[in-house]
């Protein structure tokens, strides 16, 4: 009795799953994890600290659909010859690969804003991290929770 | 052909910092996603966009397969002189596709 | 059969011009998260409109053997192409049936131009029905009525209350009784064609409205109606009726 029952649950699940939640992105062969991406971004930093602050990184804490998630970044920086930034960088701990985008900035991009599009396997936290021409290092992040659309693609 | 959507004033003053949106049709292909055989659709994605403004390289990105499909990049640069904007995109292949703007400083 | 019913009772009520603020009827625009609003709003940053780019190119590109492109004919399209594609689909004089504006530019390359068929669903067809469907973008849904066409167009209603698949659902339980619900997280839409092409963020590329209907087929565990089939023409004659004088946006974003 108690088997006949679960297979019916297990059933009416798959059965929700299929209709309502739509198939689940395909496992990738690798996948970032919070440890490969401390090691991206350690190359990224060269081992250098990074500080908190300075760098504003923008995108919606709820994402309809995972495959074009709008995101922008503005870091504080004068912008000038003497004072700029130099490197923003994007990762992330979920994604198969943990390096999204880097962005190389110069004393004639005049502001520091850059914004672009970016796929997220899943729920997590991105991470911006901007060099300064002094060669520090500052950091901010947000988090995204990504919902899955319903009908998703045969 | 390249085909891309940049948004840039025609016009601009001298100090003038402007803002510029590229959109370039690709299917930024991971390289992690199986077709329908099961088998691993081979990566192909742009990997380096370049914006060069009268020969200076003023902005560029190095993308990864995160990068959304047609890819999508927005960045600001000071108007300095009437002169052209080059756009390069390169993918995993070498191959790189161009686009040139003008820009009129007063 | 109270289903169809009810499907062909609305039919004569909705009004034949623009939209009113009692009008319950929503684009699928409405459900959708700002981003992907300001995406399809910003033409600069939608990214249908590189399809309809394409659409612009080949417009202009004489092919096949006559030597001619659609201009050859048509001219200026922002001009001759104002409104076509918020009437269709429409009467195929020739064959006595609806043809869809993929179906009419199909015919239209195999008999003037003498080119080789365009494939449904097709990068060139995508875009040249995208560039088609921007000179109507703002305009109202304005389905012809002709009498012809109602035996095709409640077959759509028909279809569009009929039990499908596995899963024996229709349309019109997700897209009439359970419209503004949630299926998961999503939305459910109200289901109307007013956008397409659209470019689909879950496909990372633009597609038809029966790319769509696939879509939701499949979801309902039925199989799928091919692409150009009598059952999908007769589907979207029944949902242009359904969202007259709602406006034209193509191309669309959709989550």
């Amino acid at each position: 009795m108690k088997t006949s029952q679960s297979a019916i649950l297990t059933r009416r699940a798959a059965l929700a799953a299929g209709a309502g939640l739509g198939a689940f992105a395909l496992m990738p062969t690798a996948r970032a994890t919070p440890e490969t991406m401390a090691a991206a971004v350690k190359t990224f930093t060269g081992g250098k600290p990074i500080a908190d602050g300075r760098v504003k990184l923008e995108i919606s804490l709820l994402v309809e659909n995972g495959n074009s998630v709008p995101l922008s970044v503005t870091v504080d920086s004068p912008m000038t010859r003497q004072d700029h930034v130099k490197r923003i960088g994007i990762f992330n701990e979920k994604n198969p690969l943990p390096e999204v985008l880097t962005f190389h900035l110069t004393p004639r991009s005049g502001r520091a804003q850059v914004a672009s599009r970016m796929r997220l396997n899943d729920t997590q936290f991105i991470t911006a991290i901007a060099e300064m021409s002094d060669g520090s290092f500052w950091s901010g992040k947000a988090e995204v929770i990504v919902t899955m659309p319903a009908c998703v693609e045969e | 052909m390249t085909r891309a959507l940049i948004n840039i004033p025609q016009k601009a003053k001298r100090g003038e910092v402007i803002e510029i949106k590229t959109m370039l049709s690709h299917p930024m292909e991971t390289g992690f996603r199986p077709s329908s055989d099961g088998r691993l659709v081979p990566r192909d994605i742009i990997e380096k966009f370049v914006c060069t403004y009268n020969g200076e390289v003023v902005f560029s990105a190095d993308l990864y397969p995160a990068v959304s499909a047609n890819p999508f990049l927005s960045f600001n640069m000071v108007a300095e002189q009437s002169g052209t904007i080059v756009f390069a995109w390169t993918d995993n292949h070498g191959k790189t596709q161009v686009q040139t703007a003008a820009i009129q400083v007063e | 059969m109270g289903w169809l019913a009810l499907a062909l009772s609305l039919l004569s009520v909705w009004p034949a011009q623009a939209q009113t603020p009692q009008d319950p009827r929503k684009s699928g625009f409405a459900y959708m998260g700002r981003d992907t609003q300001a995406m399809q709003q910003d033409d600069l940053a939608n990214p249908a409109m590189l399809t309809v780019l394409e659409g612009e190119a080949l417009w202009t590109t004489p092919t096949g053997k006559a030597g001619k492109s659609c201009a050859s004919c048509h001219g200026e399209a922002r001009e001759s192409m104002k409104g076509v594609a918020a009437r269709y689909p429409s009467l195929d004089e020739a064959s006595g049936k609806p043809i869809d504006l993929s179906g009419r530019i199909a015919q239209c390359r195999e008999t003037r131009m003498e080119a080789a068929p365009l494939v449904r669903e097709g990068r060139d067809m995508l875009a040249l029905s995208a560039f088609v469907g921007l000179q109507s973008r703002g305009m109202p849904v304005a389905p012809p009525q002709d009498e012809r066409l109602r035996p095709f167009r409640e077959e759509g209603a028909r279809l569009y209350t009929a039990r499908m698949g596995q899963l024996n659902f229709t349309c019109a339980q997700c897209h009439d009784a359970n419209a503004g619900q949630k299926l998961g997280a999503a939305p459910i839409p109200q289901a109307h064609p007013n956008a397409y092409p659209i470019y689909r963020l879950e496909w990372q590329s633009t597609g038809s409205l029966q790319r769509r209907l696939r879509n939701c087929m499949v979801g309902t565990r039925a199989e799928p109606f091919s692409y150009g089939s009598a059952e999908f023409i007769a589907l979207e004659l029944f949902l242009m009726e359904r969202a007259k004088g709602m406006t034209i946006e193509t191309p669309g974003v959709r989550p």
